[in-house]
């Protein structure tokens, strides 16, 4: 295990940013930190760093108990949601900040540097300013910086935040494939559960300063640890006291049948490929089902067919802890950066 | 681009009310500082070199010039090195009693020069101040010698640097210098690269108001100096002594120098200022 967090706790004044908080972070592989805004991520995150100190606890990063070194004696990279580019200094002065500081000898600054230049698609802007790049070459440069001082792992503070929804997609993918070059133990905090989904090897959903579960993306998908993991990963609705996906609902159209519930269709709403189907159960609950524009053509249903609503076999579903809850439509999905 | 935009908005709407704006400051800006400014430049001419000919070659008024200059640079020196510092304690750590400081640090612009002056002989009086005596028997003297004089001058221009500095160290944020931190660097290489060059300019201007005032202080230093001719005696001192004894070119010619002084500062840097320097 690189990275060990072993009953880490973090307040500030009387907000409890951790509690009592226990991760092993694998070697060599990119993990996602995900959670709503103020769970405690980047917090943790920041501890990992030396950037906070932890109350409580102990961070060991490769076998060394870091809980008390200073950041520039950790030999991690940061790289941080708003690039914190040495605005002075040209790209790749930025980049050979952490060379410079080693005093490494100049032809091995200069060649690393280009090297890196070359790994982030940033070479024919090593002369400019970090003022004159925009925001994704901004962070491809603070990537570079990081990576130059070869750290043990790479720490990633919502790393696209600050970016277009186009550019971050992008980014995504990049360092997804950049990650599968360097190898470098990777540590990224996000919010948005697709980007966890889609980049990390492993994910750790944070919530209130506690951990909420641990796993690969699947793991986390098809076996939510509970109501609060089901509801920040993607859309889900209720069906009786069951919390399910709207996707993983089916709706008949044959009345004889026993599973499921009967139901009345309420709303059709198109949404791009998928079609979104509210009904109203018997018993006047409201329930969310999202079908394909083939299956819902197939159905033949409209506003105030009845039909019977079931959940497919297999399907992950958590119980309602307080059946008051209403019904979602989206996952809590961006909460306010 | 907000250039632009400002520019826009003026040009649709009140172009009138634009133009009386401008004379009304342009009329008062003139009557209070440029016309006054300049007769004392033409009463320092009135007779063409002479005036200022005759101070530069009075070896008293040229040791007082000499030591307007040698005050006002170390009071610059002292208050840029603990002005920096300061600001940065003040921007980047929290500590009890912090706001205490934070309007102890605008004193010295509030109380009278004069009032400082005093306060300073009470504490640092060879004779019967609080501090004096020891430092006196220890073999320096403060008041009525140059120390004195460097210590009121510092007292009255400490918040010039920090007033500068603080805004721009808020502006420029933490995390450039937690950046350099993760990087490996320390403390000091941390600040000397990262820090320093991003709140250069708020120090460099911080710097000319504070030694264009210390050149220019005239309250605090002349209870603290005793301003005994060609000793004590500073260039504010002397158009004061000049003035007061009907030596008008004397007293306009050594004015004259000093506001060039204090002018060809504040020239300077706006040269030198980068333009929207982002």
């Amino acid at each position: 295990m690189s990275i060990e967090i072993v009953n880490v706790g973090k307040r500030f004044g009387d907000f409890v940013a951790l509690d009592d908080v226990s991760v092993s972070i694998p070697s060599g592989r990119l993990t996602a930190l995900l959670g709503p805004s103020g769970g405690g991520k980047s917090t943790l995150l920041r501890i990992i760093a030396g950037l906070e100190r932890a109350d409580t606890g102990k961070v060991e990063i490769e076998g060394v108990d870091a809980t008390r070194l200073p950041p520039q004696k950790r030999n991690v990279g940061f790289v941080f949601q708003h690039y914190a580019a040495f605005k002075h200094l040209t790209v790749r002065r930025n980049v050979a900040f952490g060379l410079e500081i080693r005093k490494r000898p100049k032809d091995e600054v200069r060649s690393r540097v280009d090297e890196l230049l070359a790994l982030v698609h940033l070479e024919q802007f090593a002369e400019r300013l970090p003022a004159q790049l925009s925001g994704g070459q901004r962070q491809r440069m603070a990537l570079a910086r990081a990576l130059a001082v070869e750290p043990t792992v790479l720490l990633l503070d919502e790393p696209f935040g600050a970016l277009d929804a186009k550019v971050r997609k992008e980014l995504r993918d990049w360092l997804r494939r950049l990650h599968d070059e360097v190898h470098v133990t990777t540590v990224f905090v996000t919010h948005d559960q697709e980007e966890a989904l889609e980049v990390a090897d492993e994910i750790v959903v944070i919530n209130e300063g506690r951990v909420e579960q641990i796993g690969s993306p699947d793991d986390l998908y098809d076996q939510p640890a509970n109501e609060f993991v089901m509801r920040f990963l993607g859309p889900v609705t209720q069906l009786g006291d069951q919390l399910v996906r709207p996707h993983d609902l089916r709706l008949s159209t044959d009345l004889t049948g026993t599973t499921g519930a009967a139901a009345r269709v309420t709303r059709v709403t198109r949404i791009g490929f998928e079609i979104r189907v509210d009904v109203a159960t018997t018993g006047g609950q409201p329930v969310t089902v999202t079908l394909t524009r083939n299956e819902f053509l197939a159905l033949g249903i409209e506003v105030d067919s009845d039909v019977r609503v079931s959940l497919t076999p297999g399907s992950p579903t958590t119980t309602v802890s307080a059946p008051t809850q209403p019904p979602t439509k989206a996952p809590a999905l961006t909460p306010t950066p | 681009m907000a250039e632009h935009l400002i520019a826009a908005r003026t040009q649709v709407g009140r172009r009138p009310g634009r133009y009386v704006l401008r004379i009304v400051v342009t009329a008062y800006l003139f009557f209070l500082v440029a016309w006054p400014l300049y007769l004392v430049g033409r009463n320092a001419f009135a007779d063409g070199l002479t005036s200022l000919n005759d101070i530069l070659t009075d070896p008293d008024v040229t040791h007082a010039l000499r030591l307007s200059v040698v005050i006002a640079v170390a009071a610059v020196v002292i208050n840029t090195v603990f002005g920096v510092g300061i600001s940065i304690l003040l921007v980047r750590y929290d500590f009890p009693g912090k706001r205490t400081l934070n309007a102890l640090l605008d004193m010295p612009l509030s109380v009278s020069p004069i009032v400082v002056g005093l306060a300073l002989v009470l504490v640092y009086g060879g004779r019967e101040g609080w501090f004096g005596p020891t430092l006196e028997s220890a073999g320096l003297q403060i008041i009525f010698a140059v120390p004195g004089m460097v210590l009121a001058t510092v007292f009255v221009a400490l918040p010039l640097v920090i007033r500068e500095v603080v805004p721009v160290l808020q502006e420029v944020g933490d995390e450039q210098e937690q950046a350099a931190r993760s990087l490996g660097a320390n403390a000091v290489q941390t600040f000397r690269r990262i820090t320093l060059p991003a709140i250069k300019w708020g120090v460099i201007y911080g710097v000319v108001l504070s030694l264009a005032r210390s050149l220019g202080e005239f309250g605090a230093v002349k209870v603290v100096s005793g301003n005994v001719l060609g000793e004590t005696r500073t260039a504010t001192l002397v158009v004061e002594e000049k003035y007061l004894n009907f030596d008008k070119g004397g007293s306009y010619a050594t004015a004259f120098l000093l506001a060039l002084v204090a002018v060809a500062c504040i020239i300077v840097v706006s040269v030198l200022r980068p333009k929207e320097d982002r």
